[in-house]
């Protein structure tokens, strides 16, 4: 029975990573982790009301204390967890990437348009200028 | 008109890049040194020393750094190849010289630096090893039958520079960019380099531990 649940846990971990981390976050993405966060909350408050109750439900799975269920569920949520921080903090350098070359670029010499005048080193944008 | 843009990523080389700048400038008289945040002067130094400064505001990693380069190069309507080129000093002149003539000849549409196509390059036994893994790794992953995957040396020409799009910003753009080269499948040739190891390139380059960050880069892309 064990193996059963230890299989399950497996399975959860890899779908709901994936699911999280592919697509990005799209509301649905969103949606799915605020109700993952109710459940969890609301799990934590009837188990301080009755502390025998996840006991219970862990010996369903055929899982000893109720602890070890707790313990098992934060192992998951907390790879999700980095999984899917990780996921948008590329999301986040690759934008910051994409501004910072823009930026690096607008600022940059130019020599092919203005081969004939060295002095004019740094001249961004130089043909939006001339034409405001 | 053609015109040849080489692309030098650096990153605090104050030491070392304007010796490579003015040893490149009597052949590619074209340069652009892109300075990925350096706070040594480097900048400086290899504007005196008659390079294109481009400078990222903030440091983003060699790959980014590759990525601007070619970027500025192909704003450039001369632009017909591209040669990409470490800051440490450890490619010959001489090799991207040659590299370009082929891309020129019509012979390719890449040219990629090889250190195992001769025996000119001196290389320790672990090293070389890790470096034959990685280059059958990406033989294994993208078909591309390469001897040296991971060499800075290229010459690119314009067509498949604009097909180029580099978003690992740290050390796994080189991979990046064989996988990118195996979807494209341009025609292209290796060429024998030589890389010449100094103190200063082996304490700048990557440790073998980098190997480790490579590969993580890669799986969790």
């Amino acid at each position: 029975m064990l193996i059963l649940i230890q299989a399950l846990l497996i399975v959860a971990v890899v779908v709901v990573s994936l699911v999280l981390m592919r697509g990005g976050s799209n509301a649905r993405h969103l949606a799915v982790r605020r109700i993952m966060l109710i459940l969890f909350t609301l799990a934590a408050v009837l188990s301080i009301f009755f502390p025998e109750l996840l006991s219970v439900v862990a010996g369903w799975f055929g899982i000893g204390r109720g602890t070890d269920l707790v313990l098992y569920g934060l192992v998951v949520s907390f790879l999700v967890f980095v999984a899917t921080t990780y996921q948008r903090f590329r999301q986040t350098e690759i934008s910051l990437t994409k501004l910072s070359r823009r930026i690096a670029l607008d600022e940059a010499e130019r020599p092919w348009e203005a081969p004939s005048n060295p002095t004019a080193h740094v001249r961004p944008h130089n043909e939006k200028k001339a034409g405001s | 008109m053609s015109r040849t843009w080489v692309v030098i990523p650096m990153y605090n080389e104050c030491t070392v890049v304007g010796d490579v700048i003015s040893g490149l400038l009597p052949t590619f008289p074209n340069v652009v040194c892109i300075d990925d945040g350096s706070a040594d002067g480097s900048q400086k130094i290899a504007r005196e020393a008659g390079a294109v400064v481009v400078q990222h505001p903030i440091n983003l990693g060699q790959g980014a750094a590759l990525q601007t380069g070619i970027e500025f190069a192909l704003q450039d309507p001369a632009t017909d190849s591209i040669v990409t080129f470490d800051a440490d000093g450890q490619h010959r002149v001489d090799d991207a010289f040659a590299m370009v003539q082929r891309l020129r000849s019509g012979e390719a549409e890449i040219v990629l630096g090889s250190r195992f196509l001769d025996s000119r390059t001196k290389i320790a036994p672990l090293k070389k090893l890790v470096l034959k893994t990685a280059a059958l790794q990406s033989k294994l992953s993208t078909g591309l039958d390469l001897t040296d995957a991971h060499n800075g040396l290229r010459a690119i020409g314009r067509d498949v520079a604009t097909q180029i799009d580099l978003t690992q910003n740290r050390m796994a753009h080189a991979s990046e960019l064989i996988h990118q080269l195996a979807v494209l499948n341009p025609r292209w040739v290796e060429h024998p380099v030589e890389i010449i190891y100094t103190d200063y390139s082996k304490a700048k380059g990557q440790s073998l531990l980098n190997s480790v960050n490579i590969l993580a880069e890669l799986f969790l892309r």
